[in-house]
């Protein structure tokens, strides 16, 4: 694996059979209840949330996500979010935080959606709100990169008190397809884009952007799943305790300064 | 009307035309209105706030210009311009390139943040410059919007902010986004704080700076026919495979979709500032 390039992280991270959020929900959790809609539009198939109990406790889960195959890429829109989605993460937030109940996110998208429609409908607002409200949730917030976190569209469910990474996922300002062609005027620079965009979970950790990577067996998280989740929610039960010592005024003051100083 | 006016002010009968003044454009002291094609004597332009006096177009402000034209006079005072570039992923070129753009413009980022007066009134001043950079957000241009917040926080003052911006930084690449994050949170400690935000759209502003404290104003502006949106037009018409239509994206669609309160032509922009920040004092006057 020490061999692995940037490059081939983003083509782990964007393999087909690779777990989706609903697979790590399904396996981390008991009792997940799907909640919809964002009670403003409609319900956006690219994220989805809920309620679920995480060894006994209930929490608020929200993930992107990304279909197996081409049908089911099709209705989750390739897990690209059109403003309900993230207006809907963020209802499910506030209502996390007022039941008291952590929040655990898991993304994984190649950006937010660029239509006509999500224009119309205010994407640039969407992801803005849910910046500045899940930097004031009394809850804490534990965000997951489990495959590709591109851009916005990635960070609109990312302001957490620990970000994680799965040790293959990716994430960056933008996919480095469209990195290469605005810098290099060339798209097919990608992999060279790849390389210098410190977008795998070790640069990360490095820049300080991420808090812990965890480890994937070789060849990705589908080669010994059991494995990834045993480790994913070790981690969240563990941090989500000494999360939950913090008084509230702690919690969002140190969540503050952890995006303050970046 | 205003062009008569200007006319009048420079002893002028007439802007002449392009093959006039094709020669006096060459050494820059005209410049032709995109929108309109005519002519315009440079200094008639800039006297007018840089509005083209034949058909109202707005042409980008420099935040120099911006300043001069809300901040009562000699009354700015800046903040943070000793934040200066970052480059955390040691992109290639990427200050050698800001030093060649800091010495052709004459400014060291994509925003001059400060404290000045509008009207007599206190408040803090944040204006994005789309000559160094496209207006992008790197890690300084963060640092500065998230001091000037806290600034305003601090000495509870009411913030304006002018966005111009095409959107993050890539070449600061994940430090770029992170300060969407950032700016966004510092907003939300304003809005605790019960203190005014208000935000002004001008031409062009989108991706990550849209996606931030651009959209989080208490009372949104916007100059007239801006270009306001998340995702680039060119980016949505690849996407979607067509053309989009005539005014797609501009601050009288968001206006008409309910994403801005108010579009403010640039004549009457220190005016309104002024009074909504009179209307948010005690007492209102």
């Amino acid at each position: 694996m020490s061999r692995i390039t940037a490059w081939d992280r983003v083509t782990l991270a964007r393999e087909l059979d690779r777990p989706k959020a609903l697979d790590y929900i399904n396996s981390l959790f008991e009792d997940f209840i799907e909640l919809h809609g964002d009670r403003n539009f409609g319900d956006d198939k690219s994220i989805i949330g809920g309620i679920a109990t995480l060894e006994g406790k209930p929490v608020t889960v929200i993930g992107e996500q990304k279909g197996k195959n081409v049908r089911e890429n099709m209705e989750r829109n390739f897990g690209m979010p059109e403003p309900e989605g993230y207006r809907k993460a963020l209802r499910l937030m506030k209502q996390a935080e007022k039941f008291k109940r952590p929040i655990i996110t898991f993304i994984d998208t190649p950006g937010a959606y660029p239509g006509m429609g999500a224009e119309e409908r205010g994407q640039g607002e969407a992801i803005a709100k849910n910046l500045m409200e899940m930097s004031r949730i009394k809850v804490p917030i534990i965000c997951v990169v489990i495959g590709e976190g591109s851009s916005g569209g990635a960070l609109a469910i990312g302001v957490g008190d620990k970000v994680v990474m799965l040790e293959n996922a990716v994430y960056s300002i933008l996919s480095p397809e469209g990195f290469a062609s605005i810098l290099y005027k060339d798209s097919s620079k990608a992999k060279e884009a790849a390389e210098n965009m410190k977008m795998t979970a070790n640069d990360l950790k490095k820049l300080g952007i991420i808090d812990k990577i965890i480890k994937e067996p070789e060849n990705g998280a589908q080669n010994d799943f059991e494995t990834v989740v045993k480790d994913i929610k070790k981690y969240l039960v563990q941090d989500i305790k000494k999360l939950e010592k913090l008084t509230e005024k702690e919690l969002i003051e140190q969540r503050y300064e952890k995006f303050r100083n970046m | 009307m205003i062009i008569d006016k200007v006319k009048k002010l420079n002893g002028e009968e007439k802007v002449k035309t392009k093959n006039e003044q094709a020669s006096d454009r060459m050494i820059g002291k005209w410049v032709k209105c995109d929108n309109c094609k005519e002519i315009l004597y440079k200094e008639d332009l800039h006297k007018n706030l840089s509005v083209c006096p034949n058909c109202g177009k707005h042409f980008r402000l420099s935040a120099r210009r911006r300043i001069k034209q809300i901040a009562d006079e000699g009354t700015f005072k800046e903040i943070g311009g000793d934040i200066l570039t970052k480059d955390p992923l040691n992109f290639e070129g990427y200050l050698k390139k800001v030093d060649s753009l800091k010495e052709k413009t004459k400014i060291d980022e994509a925003v001059k943040c400060g404290t000045c007066e509008i009207e007599g009134q206190k408040a803090v001043l944040g204006v994005m410059d789309g000559n160094f950079l496209m207006g992008s957000m790197g890690s300084a241009v963060g640092e500065r919007i998230t001091l000037a917040i806290e600034t305003a926080i601090k000495k509870k003052l009411p913030l304006v902010m002018f966005c111009v911006s095409g959107g993050a930084r890539m070449q600061e690449g994940i430090v770029s986004l992170m300060q969407m994050a950032k700016t966004s949170a510092a907003i939300a400690k304003l809005n605790e704080n019960g203190l005014l935000y208000i935000s002004v759209f001008t031409d062009p502003t989108t991706g990550g700076v849209t996606a931030s404290f651009a959209s989080l104003g208490d009372i949104i502006l916007a100059e007239p026919k801006a270009l306001i949106g998340f995702a680039g037009p060119r980016v949505i018409e690849q996407t979607i495979k067509q053309k989009l239509p005539e005014g797609f994206q501009r601050s009288e669609f968001l206006l008409e979709h309910g994403f801005i309160d108010k579009i403010v032509e640039r004549k009457d922009m220190k005016e309104t500032l002024a009074k909504l920040i009179r209307l948010h004092t005690k007492g209102g006057k």
